[in-house]
């Protein structure tokens, strides 16, 4: 039975079938050995591009589906009617279904505030929101495998949970800009439930919008995992970032913080990362660090919140994807 | 008539402006379509979820593309 499982995992997750018929095509069709440099980038060039883009389709498809239930509005309603941690631990489970999107960060913090929804609730959300994506459960478990995908999964929940409770507990209010607090509220302006055809069809817009926005990032990102895959001599990376180091996940957040992309993008460059030997944890809070903070939605927060509140949650975060980082890397041996 | 169409400039955002300026050629209506794609602004009209249309300064719909027939109902 185990091995039934095994072998669906192999053909659908990881798509061995596809693996084996890029090695095909560029053996047979272009003539060029994959255990050569050049042949070795085009194939995991050629493979990933493909295998994400299946995946990520199938993904938001689903995802989509399942989110067309939890509208930002009912998601403030449910966030509204709990208190405290329990309130915290909703906003982080129900960030992993909002799609990655820099530019709703804002109308989500101001819609959220201004309701009345505690600050730290708020932040919880918008932690898990970019950070944990279900799709990317998927995508973790076929590059890695499910104990990985998990472990990624609770840990980035937990450092949701935690942080935004953190922020709540210090009383920040006065911190928020004023003009966010005093924004109208609009609840609903037609409550009206959605058939399954215009689940359906806001599934397939979904899908046909989040490629738009991500195919770039993706691309970039398998190119930059093919480089390092074959072009990047191993003791280079090994020196900067290898096992040995303490200072590896250090240099793999500082590296990815600055950087912005989602996190379909920056799979296939810890993938590559991990085959080179580097830390699954060092690999893990680079992903982190380029999904979850970044220039871009930290400009667009600044316009909402002032520059303490800021540099706190900037703070906060780092320190915890270090910190997951370090832990990934301490009790990897048990989950490969 | 004045209308404006809250988004970032998404896809939904220009198909929603479509929609919009076919159902007012179809009532024969003149309008001048404003686009906000700042998301304070956005926000201030107290939406969470984009497109939105504003109709002579009334937030009308939300979060969804509305179709022509849909635009064509609001207008009239």
């Amino acid at each position: 039975m185990s091995d039934f499982f095994a072998w669906l995992n192999a053909q659908f997750l990881r798509m061995d079938w596809l693996s084996d018929l890029v090695a095909m095509v560029i053996e047979n069709g272009f003539g060029l050995d994959i255990e050569t440099r050049l042949g070795g980038s085009v194939h995991f060039f050629i493979y990933d591009v493909i295998k994400i883009f299946i995946l990520l389709s199938v993904l938001i498809f689903s995802i989509s589906y399942v989110q067309s239930y939890f509208p930002p509005e009912r998601t403030r309603k449910i966030l509204g009617n709990h208190k405290g941690i329990a309130a915290n631990t909703m906003a982080a489970l129900l960030g992993t279904l909002t799609p990655f999107c820099s530019c709703s960060s804002i109308p989500l913090f101001i819609g959220f505030t201004s309701a009345g929804l505690p600050l730290g609730v708020t932040f919880s959300f918008l932690i898990s929101s970019p950070l944990v994506d279900l799709a990317s459960v998927i995508l973790l478990a076929s590059i890695f495998n499910w104990w990985i995908a998990l472990a990624y999964v609770f840990l980035g929940l937990v450092l949701a949970i935690l942080g935004g409770t953190l922020i709540g507990k210090m009383n920040l209010t006065d911190q928020v800009e004023s003009f966010v607090l005093q924004s109208p509220i609009q609840n609903g302006l037609e409550e009206k439930e959605l058939s399954r055809v215009e689940r359906l069809s806001f599934s397939l817009t979904q899908v046909t919008d989040v490629v738009n926005r991500v195919w770039i990032y993706i691309f970039i990102g398998v190119g930059i995992g093919a480089a390092i895959h074959n072009w990047i001599p191993q003791n280079m990376i090994a020196a900067l970032l290898g096992e040995n180091n303490w200072w590896s996940v250090l240099v793999a957040t500082l590296a990815g913080i600055p950087m912005y992309a989602d996190i379909f993008g920056t799979l296939p460059i810890a993938e590559a990362l991990v085959q080179k030997n580097v830390g699954l944890g060092t690999a893990l809070a680079f992903m982190m660090a380029v999904t979850a903070l970044s220039l871009p939605s930290m400009i667009m927060l600044k316009r909402v919140v002032k520059m303490r509140l800021l540099t706190i949650f900037f703070c906060i975060v780092t320190g915890g994807i270090i910190l997951i980082g370090y832990i990934f890397n301490y009790f990897a041996v048990f989950l490969t | 008539m004045n209308i404006k169409i809250l988004g970032s400039g998404c896809k939904k955002c220009l198909s929603l402006e479509g929609n919009v300026s076919s159902a007012a050629e179809k009532l024969g209506l003149s309008i001048e379509i404003e686009k906000i794609t700042d998301p304070v602004a956005i926000a201030s009209f107290g939406i969470m979820s984009t497109p939105g249309l504003v109709i002579n300064d009334k937030l009308v719909s939300y979060g969804k593309v509305l179709t022509v027939n849909e635009v064509t109902k609001v207008l009239q």
